[in-house]
């Protein structure tokens, strides 16, 4: 079955029709919406099932279809490990983020059809991006996916969305323009040492290129994904772009969306370049480790609930740019299983500051206390929230993190060490948070508006729940799809575990 | 069937946590009877284990795989022996009590039900902690044991005072809780291996400096459970959740999880003298702060917690003298347990009694109105200032002896610090129980309820036996070899002269203070020229004042600086240098129109440039 291409098309099937059906009630057109995420998860879920951890061939479920053959341009999908986990996160996320922020399309600019329809489409670019093998392609998706988030932000965000919603377009064309000029320095590359110009990604991880081009071609790659990550210092679009954003669509953003940025340089950073990606360790480094602790830093210091959870995030980056340069398996399949995570948590986390804000009318901290009190349950799911995000352990984040630690422990142990400090900040965020907003007596306003989660509200956030739950106990499932597309990677750039040098010889 | 020890008050959180509401009516005996249930496994389990010979003792099962990495494979696997049997008993024992208590307790609160679902969860994870076969599966006790504190500490969380002490509480234990992280890490770099009997086993070959390293990790992870210098500051806060909370987690069981963790990987520390050295001193630093601290508190919990950082600072002491010491930590371990649980059980139940005042100024002369309370905490008092008897008294009478012969200076310390804990604690003693009443008109002390006063009772009769049963009945030396090893002192002091000399401290120290606060008057508000000691001592000498001058306020400085250059100067120096300046700027100023213009620009121009070098390269 084409799993991959049915579900690039099945969004955009659901768009079609909710632009077709011009009479339609907002109702009907949420309905289809949520029918089209609901049918697509299914689907992922099936073709995760159906994948073969121990497969001999790097991608599997593969199509390919001629594009643009003069340029050896093909439009070819298909997934690794990696890509597999990121997809089915998407699937996941865009039926919990719909059912979750119901209501939240209206009084804005936008309508609820447009709402619909720009969500569908930025969720079939996602699997585009994810699942495209030719590089061509994944750079027009890359592109193009700026479009309809551009959108979401512009029409459906606060007082300040058109500005954020341009800074967040911009940043990304930088990147993109950055990496369309490498993209045709690589093309050029192959062109002289295979005769004939492809973007066929497995044909050109073969490719011996030059040192000193790698270093190039490797830059404009890296810096495209550091801004869609976002590391430090290209992070300052983010902020702003989920503060602005819906809190849904700030969870495609920040959840999805910018896990292309990581999931770019596991995918072509180090397999393309690995000369490159050896050369620039450092400075990656060191930008992770910054933006580990600047992150955790800013997000103590804010006032605005979604600004915080966006600072929270470019802390996360860190963890996942440090594992992926620590070029161990620890450290990989842990910024992978990172990448998963949290997305989940970081959803926790929006959709349910979403529920607050919609009943208070503000997302300012200032503005709530005292809602343990008034909402216990609606409470109860924030704070297990922002414990997934705090990388409690039991919770599927400790996994992700500690093995992000121990495999750059194994390597690079003086950055570990630094990188264990956002742990304790993660705390100091994330409970400051909780301190402010739940506890306490609630002021008269907080008691008027803030009334108990609903059903609606509980059903779409129980499954992320219970998934950061689950996979904190049973998380191989998940690192069993993961480690044979590490273990390529970690082949590709001829990197090797350090070995325990007072171990027990077995 | 081990399993369940876990399995049962976990049910019982998740019962009561989802079942939300509709538990009320019966939410407390369920969670009481989880608690029992787990008790009795482990009393089975140890009769099992009782019967069989020394070597077949320690049993292993693994649930099932956890993580598997390249070579970091780590299992959720348990180990049974007689280090953590002699936990679960009294973490379920002690636990049980202290569940049966809370009925009577809390039973005006209107969020019983979820007080209970904690103190379950909370015994879930402390038995996970200390059943867990490798360090990484401990943390996630040890961190759970650490999340139900929080949520107890802060359970009345509509108090402000509450919800920041919890909050100080997770943070300064995360603090701790990165030494646990770099031992695992180190562990496993060194070692390749993070379950016990593996670094157990690599322990045998290991350098004294890797061990050094990791000995110094585990000392800063334990120093954030069990408050030890410098992280002890969040312990007296903790005082603010409700009593059973305050005698079951910060006092009985999970404030010495540290030492079990330092006792468990006693392989490490065996052939690390200088990590040894290090454990020694921030015991004995610990053991005197919490005994000044408790000299000079009116609050009676507080007086109370000053004595269990000081106590757990003893154990510490103790299990930094390597094999000599092990065995009499766990031990005053157990018999503190006992006291320190009863004694604050009795704290709550003076407080039932006197309207939720903890001012001892505001007690005296309970005696009479409170028999069983008194007698109870009579007998914990006995056994913490080690009279023989009584259940310190053996405990701690080995460690004076062993602490001696490690060196004469740590011997002298753990003297001094007898004496003074005899000073405090009868102190407490004679300002609540003695003396003349100073209660105002209006409270009419009474004795508890037979729910507290049952579990009470039972303590107070481990206070009074348990050294004795410990030692001769259940041979806690041997017991306890196997795991963490035992050797016997070289040039202890007799105890022909040990003893008499110790008790002779003891007295001095108990005689001050009943000089002091029996027999003359204690004024109702505490009098303000006092010594700078008695000053800094009111004040927890400093520890909260230098975390503010040198953490917090740095901190909140700094975070407020960076808000300010993250938006300025990092915003500003990327959007100027972006390659954009003029595109960007003059977008931004112009917002309202034309931006999927502008996109479908750069687009084109993309287009271009790739379609232009294509063509360049076919033409070359």
């Amino acid at each position: 079955m084409n799993y991959l291409s049915i579900l690039v098309a099945l969004p955009v099937v659901g768009a079609l029709i909710v632009g077709g059906l011009r009479s339609a009630t907002d109702k009907l057109i949420k309905q289809i919406g949520l029918g089209t995420a609901l049918a697509s998860a299914l689907v992922a879920l099936s073709m995760a099932l159906q994948f073969d951890p121990n497969s001999s061939s790097t991608l599997q479920f593969v199509e390919k279809y001629d594009w643009i053959p003069a340029f050896g341009v093909s439009f070819s999908l298909g997934v690794d490990g990696i890509a597999l986990v990121l997809i089915v996160l998407a699937a996941i996320l865009v039926p919990v983020v719909m059912l979750a922020g119901w209501n939240e399309a209206e009084g804005h600019r936008g309508s609820v059809r447009q709402y619909v329809v720009l969500t569908l489409l930025t969720y079939s670019m996602m699997i585009d991006v994810f699942a495209a093998t030719d590089v061509f392609l994944f750079y027009v998706f890359f592109e193009a996916i700026l479009i309809p988030m551009y959108f979401l932000i512009g029409r459906f965000g606060g007082q300040r969305a058109t500005y954020a919603a341009v800074k967040f377009l911009l940043y990304s064309l930088v990147g993109g323009l950055l990496m369309l000029a490498s993209l045709v320095g690589l093309w050029v590359v192959s062109r002289e040492q295979l005769g004939a110009g492809t973007f066929d990604w497995e044909t050109l991880t073969t490719l011996n290129i030059d040192g000193g081009v790698q270093n190039w071609l490797f830059l404009g790659f890296f810096i495209a994904f550091a801004i869609k990550a976002p590391l430090f210092p290209f992070h300052t679009w983010l902020p702003d772009a989920a503060g602005e954003a819906t809190p849904g669509n700030a969870t495609l953003l920040v959840g999805v969306l910018d896990k292309i940025g990581t999931f770019g340089m596991l995918r072509y950073c180090l397999p393309l370049f690995p000369l490159a990606s050896a050369y620039f360790t450092p400075v990656v480094i060191v930008l992770s480790l910054v933006g580990i602790i600047y992150g955790a830093l800013l997000a103590i210091g804010q006032s605005d609930l979604k600004r915080l959870i966006a600072y929270t995030s470019v802390s996360h980056f860190g963890f996942i740019a440090l594992g992926i340069f620590a070029f161990t398996t620890q450290g990989q399949s842990g910024a992978t299983l990172y990448m998963v995570n949290h997305g989940f948590s970081t959803a926790a986390l929006f959709l349910v500051a979403g529920y607050l804000m919609s009943r208070r009318g503000s997302r300012f901290i200032e503005d709530f206390g005292g809602v343990a009190k008034v909402a216990p349950v609606l409470a109860g799911t924030f704070f297990l929230a922002g414990l997934s995000s705090l990388a409690l352990p039991g919770m599927s984040s400790f996994i992700s993190e500690f093995l992000v630690l121990q495999g750059t422990f194994t390597r690079y142990p003086v950055p570990a060490i630094i990188a264990t400090t956002g742990i304790v900040l993660a705390a100091l965020y994330i409970l400051l948070m909780i301190q402010r907003t739940m506890t306490g007596e609630p002021t008269a306003e907080v008691a008027e508006k803030v009334g108990e989660i609903t059903f609606r509200e509980k059903i779409a956030i129980a499954p992320v729940i219970a998934i950061i739950i689950v996979t904190g106990f049973l998380p191989q499932p998940l690192l069993n799809i993961i480690n044979p597309a590490v273990d390529r990677v970690m082949t590709a750039v001829t990197a090797t575990d350090p070995v325990a040098s007072e171990g027990v010889s077995k | 069937m081990h399993s369940l020890l876990i399995g049962l008050p976990l049910l019982g959180a998740a019962v009561l946590l989802l079942g939300g509401k509709r538990t009320n009516a019966w939410g407390h005996y369920f969670a009481t009877a989880m608690s029992i249930g787990s008790f009795l496994v482990g009393v089975a389990s140890f009769s099992e284990m009782f019967g069989l010979p020394a070597e077949e003792r320690s049993i292993e099962w693994t649930l099932t795989e956890w993580i598997s990495v390249g070579s970091f494979q780590v299992p959720i696997a348990f180990q049974l022996d007689q280090l953590s049997i002699a936990f679960v008993l009294l973490i379920t024992g002690v636990g049980s009590l202290i569940h049966v208590y809370s009925i009577g307790y809390m039973e005006h609160d209107a969020n019983r039900r979820k007080f209970f679902s904690y103190l379950n969860l909370f015994v879930s994870a402390m038995i996970v902690l200390v059943l867990a076969n490798n360090y990484l599966l401990l943390y996630v006790g040890w961190e759970g044991v650490g999340l139900a504190s929080y949520l107890l500490i802060g359970f009345w969380q509509h108090k402000p005072s509450a919800a920041t002490a919890a909050k100080k509480a997770f943070v300064v234990n995360r603090v701790g809780d990165i030494g646990l992280s770099l031992a695992v890490m180190l562990m496993f770099a060194f070692f390749g291996t993070v379950t016990f009997a593996g670094v157990n086993e690599a322990a045998d070959n290991a350098s004294e400096q890797t061990a050094t390293w990791i000995g110094l990790a585990l000392l800063l992870a334990a120093c954030g459970k069990s408050a030890q210098f410098p992280l002890q500051s969040w312990l007296l806060d903790a005082m603010e959740g409700p009593t059973p909370v305050s005698a079951l987690i910060h006092a009985a069981t999970m404030v010495t999880a540290g030492v079990y963790l330092i006792a468990r990987s006693n392989e490490i520390y065996n052939i690390a003298p200088t990590a040894q050295l290090a454990v020694v001193i921030i015991g004995s630093i610990t053991y005197l702060m919490g005994a000044v601290i408790g000299t000079a508190k009116d609050d009676i919990k507080k007086g109370l917690a000053g004595s269990t950082m000081s106590q757990i600072g003893l154990m510490i002491l103790a299990v930094g003298l390597g094999p000599i010491g092990y065995v009499f930590a766990i031990f005053h371990l157990l018999t503190h347990g006992f006291f320190k649980a009863g004694m604050f059980l009795g704290a709550g139940s003076v407080m039932h009694g006197m309207h939720d005042d903890v001012n001892m100024r505001h007690y005296g002369a309970l005696r009479t109105a409170m028999k069983i309370t008194y007698a109870t905490f009579g007998l914990g008092f006995l056994a913490i200032i080690g009279i023989p008897p009584f259940a310190g008294f053996w405990s701690k009478d080995e460690i004076i002896k062993v602490a001696f012969s490690y060196s004469p200076l740590v011997g002298v310390l753990t003297l001094v610090g007898a004496g003074v804990t005899a000073f405090y604690m009868t102190r407490m003693m004679a300002m609540t129980f003695f003396g003349t009443a100073r209660w105002d008109d209006d409270v009419h002390p009474h004795e508890s309820p037979k729910t507290m006063t049952i579990p009470m009772i039972i303590l107070a009769f481990g206070s009074a036996f348990g050294g004795m049963l410990l030692l001769f009945v259940a041979d806690i030396e041997s017991w306890l070899e196997p795991v963490v090893g035992f050797e016997h002192a070289h040039h202890a002091p007799d105890n022909a002269i040990l003893i008499p000399v110790t008790l002779a401290v003891v007295a001095a120290g108990a005689a001050l203070g009943w000089i002091q606060y029996a027999t003359r008057d204690v004024p109702r508000v505490a009098p303000a020229d006092v010594s700078f000691l008695t000053t800094a001592a009111r004040a927890d000498l400093y520890g909260d004042a230098v975390n503010e001058a040198v953490f917090m306020r740095p901190g909140q400085y700094l975070t407020r600086s960076l808000v300010y250059v993250d938006n300025k100067v990092v915003d500003g120096a990327v959007n100027g240098t972006a390659g954009f300046v003029g595109l960007v700027a003059s977008q931004l100023r112009r917002l309202q129109t034309g931006y999927a213009r502008s996109y479908a620009l750069m687009m084109v121009l993309g287009a271009l440039v790739i379609l232009a070098t294509a063509v360049l390269v076919r033409m070359s």
